[in-house]
């Protein structure tokens, strides 16, 4: 990897610690990666904010960095474990470790938004540009549906490039990388954000390289339903990009067959004890949506729903609508890891999120009844 | 008697650093975060053919990390317990979560891919150069 001389002397630590250990990061990743150099940035989404994913490792790590060292561009944040104006029954341990871990991030002089979609609150940079984005739905969504380059970058590497305003030229930065080998061509109607969702899920698992294809018509993607194989795809493997320029691609089906395969893998309760919603966390449009599908009626069981503070904060009135409900509307935070739910309390949730099936099963250890957002207002409302 | 060097590998550096230890092999990736007990730096997985193993000291050859990115820290956490492996070479891909783990916590690192370390058992003595991207076999 060619570095330049201003480069090699932050390095070598001329620049202080702060960059001399963020320079380490996307050296060591641009090596691993085969890049041949370092390519500046205009924005970092940074992950590893939740104390449940980085742990006391993680905390002593960000609370040693250098107090003079700080972001050179745009940084904004992922969810962390609870809403911060909330009361909440986790540990004074729990709380303890989390103040510590965003009052580092706040150190560095990063943006506390405390979101996963970050392409639903800011104006991004512009369709061609570079950034790193940790948070793996937010990075197929912007290289996907935005044109904006990223390489699915992980809580190290973001922050490494938050702090350098670079990042390494591989992979998905690369023009003629982001296109396909493979494609999957769905031999069924897809129709709901749920099967959208096992459809981004399924693609993410057998795709070889980092960008797959999915033969479906662009225009018959919504907002909801991009998001939805966005974070399927993030959550299954590697892979950081879709796309429908599907030529010469080998061709893979997706039929009954196969969206059978990841539903039931999932899919492991009739009922739930709890609806979730919000993983990725619920934007305008599904906010929007779910208001109208509640309106003048109530939830049977209790419902959690995960958005930004920003959209309860514009005197949304679909989010009165929904609080009216019954539900208990959480912001900061997410389902991803969460340490909000738990065994303890819930045997089963219900929920239309792919990505929250996934860590619920997986990381909470609880049942999940999957459907999608309609048929879950339908049985658990009246 | 001074060890006898019998064979040298070329590998690429990945994070720079030199060490020497102990062998501690295997043909299955590692998933940092479920399988480690970071106190002592054992492996707690019963189906991987290191259970029960500690990296501490050790040069760990093995194919790459899967599973979540913050696996990286794991690395750190084995540093700070003071039980990482002493140097780590990749032989079949040089993942991030590795890259990263090695670049933060001070541990040399190489990607070997390419080469054979199939002459290797947990005894053989090994040295990683990753400054001057070198992996020295040793005999007694």
């Amino acid at each position: 990897m060619q570095l330049t001389k201003k480069e090699e002397r932050a390095l070598q630590g001329d620049y202080g610690d702060g960059l001399k250990l963020a320079y380490k990061i996307l050296v060591s990743i641009g090596n691993a990666n085969n890049a041949t150099k370092l390519i500046p940035i205009k924005w970092a989404h940074i992950s590893g904010v939740n104390f449940n994913t980085i742990g006391e490792a993680g905390v002593r790590f960000l609370a040693k960095l250098d107090k003079e060292t700080k972001v050179t561009v745009t940084t904004t944040l992922n969810p962390m474990g609870f809403d911060s104006k909330k009361d909440n029954n986790l540990s004074e341990d729990f709380k303890a470790n989390q103040l510590s871990i965003i009052n580092s991030y706040l150190s560095l002089g990063i943006i506390p938004s405390f979101s996963c979609i970050p392409y639903e609150i800011f104006n991004l940079p512009k369709k061609g540009e570079i950034v790193s984005f940790a948070e793996s739905n937010a990075a197929v969504f912007v290289n996907s549906i935005l044109g904006i380059k990223t390489n699915k970058e992980s809580a190290l590497s973001s922050l490494a490039s938050a702090i350098t305003g670079k990042t390494p030229y591989s992979d998905l930065i690369i023009d003629d990388l982001r296109k396909p080998t493979t494609c999957l061509k769905p031999d069924i109607d897809i129709e709901t954000e749920s099967d959208f969702g096992l459809l981004g899920y399924f693609a993410g698992k057998i795709a070889k390289d980092s960008c797959i294809g999915l033969e479906i018509n662009s225009e018959s993607l919504d907002i909801i339903k991009s998001k939805a194989i966005s974070a399927g795809i993030g959550t299954s493997g590697m892979c950081g990009m879709f796309t429908n320029k599907t030529n010469g691609c080998e061709r893979i089906s997706f039929g009954k067959k196969e969206i059978t395969q990841v539903k039931d893998e999932l899919n492991t309760a009739e009922k739930g004890d709890l609806i979730v919603f919000g993983s990725p966390q619920l934007g305008l449009e599904e906010v929007n949506l779910l208001g109208h599908l509640t309106e003048g009626k109530k939830f049977k069981k209790p419902c959690m729903i995960f958005c930004p503070r920003s959209l309860t904060e514009c005197n949304n009135k679909m989010v009165k609508t929904l609080k009216k409900a019954g539900a208990d509307i959480n912001c900061d935070s997410c389902t991803c890891l969460t340490p909000l739910i738990t065994k303890n309390e819930y045997d089963s949730i219900v929920t239309n999120s792919i990505k929250c099936a996934y860590y619920m099963k997986h990381a909470n250890r609880i049942d999940v009844s999957l459907k999608d957002m309609k048929s879950i207002t339908k049985e658990y409302c009246e | 008697m001074n060890d006898l060097v019998m064979i040298y590998i070329n590998c690429k550096k990945i994070v720079g650093g030199k060490a020497e230890g102990l062998a501690l092999i295997s043909n299955k990736p590692l998933n940092m975060l479920s399988m480690f007990d970071t106190k002592t730096g054992h492996i707690k997985d019963k189906d991987h053919d290191l259970f029960n193993q500690t990296l501490k000291n050790r040069i760990l050859i093995f194919p790459n990390c899967i599973g979540s990115s913050v696996g990286a820290y794991i690395f750190y956490s084995l540093k700070i317990n003071g039980v990482n492996p002493k140097a780590i070479i990749c032989t079949n891909k040089c993942d991030i979560i590795t890259a990263s783990g090695c670049a933060i916590s001070d541990i040399p690192l190489v990607d070997g891919t390419g080469s054979s370390f199939k002459s290797l058992n947990n005894k053989t003595k090994v040295t990683v150069d990753a400054d001057n991207q070198i992996v020295k076999i040793h005999t007694v």
